[in-house]
C-alpha cells in the first residue's frame, strides 16, 4: 500500500471512531449534567464536602468556588513538589527547586502541562500521582464545567442559577473521566504501555552495556494525560517515549482519546439548546479547520523543506520511526487543536512550516476541537462575535440561540478574546527584549530561534503544554513569566466566560423570526470558520512573519 | 457548615476538602488499583517487555539499545569514544546516547548548522562502516528520534546492514536475512504507522545464535 493511501486511512479510522462514539457519548455526557439524581457515591461525597447538591449557585459563586478550588490545587502541587525528598516514594530526588515548583504547579492546574524540567530526573512518583496527574483529571473537570455553565446560559432564561460548581466537578470526574480512565490504562497496557512502581530496572545488553529502565504508574496517568487534553508526559520524550506510546495502534488510541471529549461536547451542546444542528453546525466549523491543518502539516512534513532535512532526505529528525511523517503530523495537529500538547515527535526540528502550522493551529484559541470544555467554550464565544459582525453587515440587533447579543455580552467576549493574544505577544516581546531571555534559545541561527520564544508564549497563553522543546526554559525568568501567563490565560478567560454565562440566563428568551439569522446553516459555518482564521490571523501574522514564514518561505 | 462565615471562606473549606478527597480517590487509590490489575492481567506489558537471552535480562523489546564499543581513542574529557560494533545491527543516532534515564530529542531546527553537520558526518560513518556511497544511506540512519529511545530502524537501513552483520559473524547472508525478516513488523492493520524492524529483537535473536 502506498504511504498516501495508508495515511489516509489511518485520518479515516480515526474518524470513523470517533463518528462511532459521537451520538452515545454526547449524549451519555448531557444526561450527566441535566439529571437531578445523585449516585449514591454522590452523596456521600457532597456530605464529605459540606455541600447541598440542590443549591444552585450565581455566576459569581460559581466562579468563586472554581477560583478557590484552583488557587488550592496550586498550593498543594506545590507543597508536594517542595517538600518530594521527606515523602514516600520520591526515588531519592532532592525536593524541587522553588521557580520550577510554582511553574509546575501553575502548569498542571491549568491544565497546561508545560514542563520545564526533565520528569525522570526531576519527579517522584508520589508527585507524578498523587500531584500532577489529580491535577490531570481535575483541571480538565474545571473546563467541562465552565462549558457546561455557558450551555446552561444559553439554553436557562430568567435566572440568575447556573447550576452548582462542586456537583458539576463531582460528575465530571465520577461519572466521565474516571471511569474512562479505568478502561483506557487496561487498553494501553494491553497495547505495551508500563505500570509499575519500580524505581528503575538495570539491564546488561548483548554488548555487555548496562542501561536503567525506567518505571512509573505510566498506563494510568497516560490516558487522563490525553483524555484531559493535560499532555505533561510520564517522561522527558513525552508521547514520543516507547514506554509511553509503544506502537501506532497506541498512537491511534491516544490521539483518539484527546480529541473524544472536545468532539463529543458539540453533541452535548445541541442537547442542551434543544438544537442538534446547532451541535452539528459547530462540529463542522471545528472539522473543517483541523482537517486544513491535518492535509496542510502532512504535506509540509512529507515534502521536507529545510536544509539539514533535506541532508537526511526526510523529516525525520525528532521522528519515531514506527510512527513516520503522517502519524506525527496526525499527533501534531491534534495536540495543538486541543490544548493537549502531549507530543509524539519534537515540534522544534519540524520542517518550517510544518512546525509553523502546529504553532498557527494553537494561536486559534484551541478551538478545534480544544481542550475539555475550553474548546467549545471558546468556540461559542467566537460564535457570539460571528453573530454579532454579521448583525453589523445588516445592521440588526444580533441573536444567537434566542438570546440577544447586547453590548454586556459583546464587552465580554471582546475582553475574552483579547486576553491571550496580549499575553502571548507582551510575553514573548518581553522575553525577545532580555539578553537573559534571549540566552535560553537553542537554534540561534535562524528565524527559527525566534519561533522557539513565541511557541513557547503561545503554549502557555492558550494551555497547551507544547514547545519546541530546544529553548531551556528552566530559569527564572521563563519559569516565572510562563507561570504568569499560564494561570492568567487560564482564570482570566474563564471568569469571562462565567460571566457571560451568567448574563445570558437572565435574558428573556427573543422569539425567532423571518429576520433571525439562522446559525445552523453552510452560510454560519463558513462565516464562522472565517472569523476564527482572521481575527487570530491578524492579531498574530506580524509575529507569524518573524518566525516560521521567515524561515520557510 | 457554619452559615455565618464569609462566602469566600466557606469555598475555600469546601474546595480544601474536595481536593483531599479527589487526591485520596484519583492520586491514591486508582494508581495503585490499576497497577494491581495490570500486573495481574498483563505482567510482562507492564514491566516493560523484558527480553532475555538465555536467561539472561538484556533490554525491554520497546527500547533502543546502542550497539558500540570502545574505539580506543579519548575524546577530550578522557571518556572513551565509541563506535559502531559491526557485529551487531546499528539503531539510529540517538541525542540521548540511549541513555533510558533521559530521554529526548535533539530539538534541533530543520535548518540548523550544527544538525547539517551531524547529518554529513553520519552519513559518511555509515556508508564507510557498510561500505556503500553515501548517498545509499536511509534518512532514518542520519536522523536521531525524538525519544532517543527508539528500538526501530527502517527496513532500508535492515537491508543496508545485512551484507557485513553477515561477513562479520560467518553467517550466510541468507540467515541474517531471515533473522531481519523475523524481527520486522508491518503497519498495524495493513495501514496504521510505518513498517520497521525492531533492532532490539534482532540483535537478540543473533546473540541466542552464539
Amino acid at each position: 500500500m502506498s504511504d498516501t493511501a495508508a495515511g489516509l486511512l489511518q485520518v479515516g479510522l480515526l474518524l470513523a471512531c470517533l463518528a462511532a462514539v459521537y451520538r452515545p457519548f454526547g449524549g451519555y455526557l448531557a444526561r450527566v449534567y441535566t439529571s437531578d439524581n445523585d449516585l449514591r457515591i454522590e452523596r456521600a461525597t457532597y456530605k464529605l464536602l459540606g455541600v447541598d447538591s440542590k443549591a444552585d449557585q450565581t455566576w459569581a459563586v460559581y466562579a468563586r468556588s472554581l477560583i478557590a478550588f484552583s488557587a488550592l490545587s496550586v498550593v498543594l502541587l506545590y507543597l508536594l513538589q517542595r517538600l518530594q525528598h521527606w515523602l514516600p516514594l520520591s526515588l531519592g530526588l532532592p525536593n524541587v527547586e522553588s521557580g520550577l515548583a510554582f511553574n509546575t504547579a501553575a502548569s498542571f492546574v491549568s491544565n497546561t502541562n508545560w514542563q520545564s524540567y526533565v520528569p525522570e530526573a526531576v519527579m517522584g512518583h508520589l508527585v507524578q500521582f498523587a500531584g500532577l496527574a489529580v491535577q490531570n483529571f481535575l483541571s480538565a473537570a474545571v473546563g467541562i464545567v465552565v462549558a457546561i455553565a455557558l450551555l446552561r446560559g444559553f439554553s436557562r432564561s430568567t435566572t440568575d442559577r447556573l447550576g452548582n460548581f462542586w456537583v458539576d466537578l463531582t460528575r465530571t470526574v465520577l461519572r466521565v473521566l474516571l471511569p474512562i480512565a479505568v478502561l483506557g490504562t487496561v487498553a494501553l497496557v494491553a497495547m505495551g504501555v508500563v505500570q509499575n512502581f519500580s524505581g528503575g530496572h538495570e539491564v546488561t545488553s548483548v554488548v555487555g552495556q548496562t542501561q536503567t529502565l525506567p518505571g512509573g504508574a505510566v498506563a494510568s496517568q497516560e490516558v487522563i494525560k490525553e483524555l484531559g487534553t493535560n499532555g505533561g508526559g510520564y517522561y522527558n520524550a513525552n508521547s514520543a517515549h516507547p514506554f509511553e506510546n509503544p506502537n501506532p495502534l497506541s498512537n491511534l488510541f491516544e490521539i483518539f482519546l484527546l480529541l473524544v471529549i472536545p468532539v463529543c461536547l458539540t453533541r452535548t451542546f445541541g442537547l442542551m439548546v434543544k438544537d442538534r444542528r446547532q451541535g452539528y453546525a459547530i462540529l463542522g466549523v471545528m472539522a473543517t479547520i483541523w482537517s486544513a491543518f491535518v492535509v496542510l502539516a502532512t504535506l509540509f512534513e512529507v515534502q521536507g523543506a529545510g536544509s539539514a532535512t533535506q541532508a537526511a532526505g526526510a523529516a525525520l529528525e525528532g521522528k519515531e520511526t514506527r510512527f513516520g511523517e503522517w502519524a506525527s503530523a496526525l499527533f501534531a495537529v491534534s495536540t495543538t487543536g486541543t490544548s493537549t500538547g502531549a507530543v509524539n515527535s519534537m515540534h522544534d526540528s519540524f520542517t518550517p512550516l510544518g512546525g509553523g502550522t502546529a504553532l498557527f493551529h494553537m494561536m486559534l484559541g484551541e478551538v478545534t476541537p480544544g481542550g475539555t470544555g475550553t474548546g467549545l467554550y471558546g468556540m461559542l464565544i467566537l460564535a457570539v462575535l460571528a453573530v454579532f459582525v454579521a448583525g453589523l453587515m445588516v445592521g440588526r440587533t444580533p441573536e444567537y440561540l434566542k438570546k440577544k447579543i447586547t453590548a454586556r455580552e459583546m464587552k465580554l467576549v471582546s475582553l475574552y478574546i483579547l486576553t491571550t493574544p496580549t499575553l502571548v505577544l507582551v510575553g514573548s516581546s518581553i522575553a525577545m527584549g532580555l539578553a537573559t531571555a534571549r540566552a535560553s534559545i537553542l537554534n540561534t541561527d535562524s528565524p527559527h530561534g525566534f519561533s522557539e520564544v513565541l511557541y513557547a508564549f503561545t503554549s502557555a497563553g492558550n494551555n497547551n503544554g507544547s514547545a519546541f522543546a530546544g529553548i531551556s526554559a528552566n530559569t527564572p525568568f521563563y519559569n516565572t513569566a510562563l507561570g504568569l501567563v499560564m494561570l492568567l490565560g487560564r482564570f482570566v478567560p474563564i471568569v469571562f466566560a462565567l460571566a457571560l454565562a451568567g448574563s445570558l440566563a437572565r435574558q428573556h428568551p427573543v422569539p425567532v423570526t423571518q429576520g433571525t439569522l439562522p446559525t445552523h446553516k453552510a452560510l454560519f459555518v463558513t462565516m464562522l470558520v472565517g472569523v476564527v482564521l482572521i481575527v487570530t490571523g491578524l492579531t498574530y501574522f506580524p509575529a507569524l512573519t518573524l518566525g516560521p514564514l521567515a524561515e520557510g518561505l | 457548615m457554619a452559615s455565618n462565615l464569609p462566602g469566600s471562606v466557606r469555598q475555600l473549606g469546601v474546595a480544601l476538602r474536595a481536593l483531599l478527597v479527589f487526591t485520596a480517590v484519583l492520586g491514591i487509590v486508582y494508581p495503585l488499583v490499576m497497577t494491581g490489575v495490570a500486573q495481574a492481567l498483563f505482567h510482562g506489558n507492564a514491566n516493560g517487555s523484558i527480553i532475555k537471552v538465555n536467561g539472561k535480562e538484556v533490554a525491554s523489546d520497546l527500547i533502543g539499545q546502542a550497539y558500540t564499543m570502545e574505539s580506543g581513542k579519548l575524546d577530550s574529557d578522557g571518556k572513551a569514544i565509541m563506535v559502531a560494533d559491526p557485529k551487531w545491527f546499528q539503531t539510529r543516532p540517538s541525542a540521548s546516547d540511549y541513555d533510558a534515564k533521559a530521554s529526548g530529542g535533539s530539538n534541533l531546527g530543520p535548518n540548523n548548522a550544527d544538525l547539517l553537520a551531524a547529518i554529513d558526518e553520519w552519513r559518511k560513518a555509515v556508508a564507510a562502516l557498510e561500505g556503500v556511497a553515501p548517498s545509499q544511506v536511509p534518512p532514518d540512519a542520519v536522523t536521531a528520534s525524538g525519544s532517543g529511545l527508539d528500538p526501530n530502524i527502517s527496513p532500508a537501513y535492515a537491508a543496508l546492514q545485512v551484507n557485513r552483520v553477515a561477513r562479520e559473524r560467518d553467517l550466510s547472508v541468507e540467515q541474517v536475512h531471515k533473522l531481519v525478516k523475523d524481527s520486522t513488523e508491518g503497519r498495524v492493520l495493513g495501514f496504521l504507522g510505518e513498517p520497521r524492524v525492531n533492532v532490539v529483537k534482532l540483535n537478540a535473536a543473533m546473540a541466542a545464535l552464539g
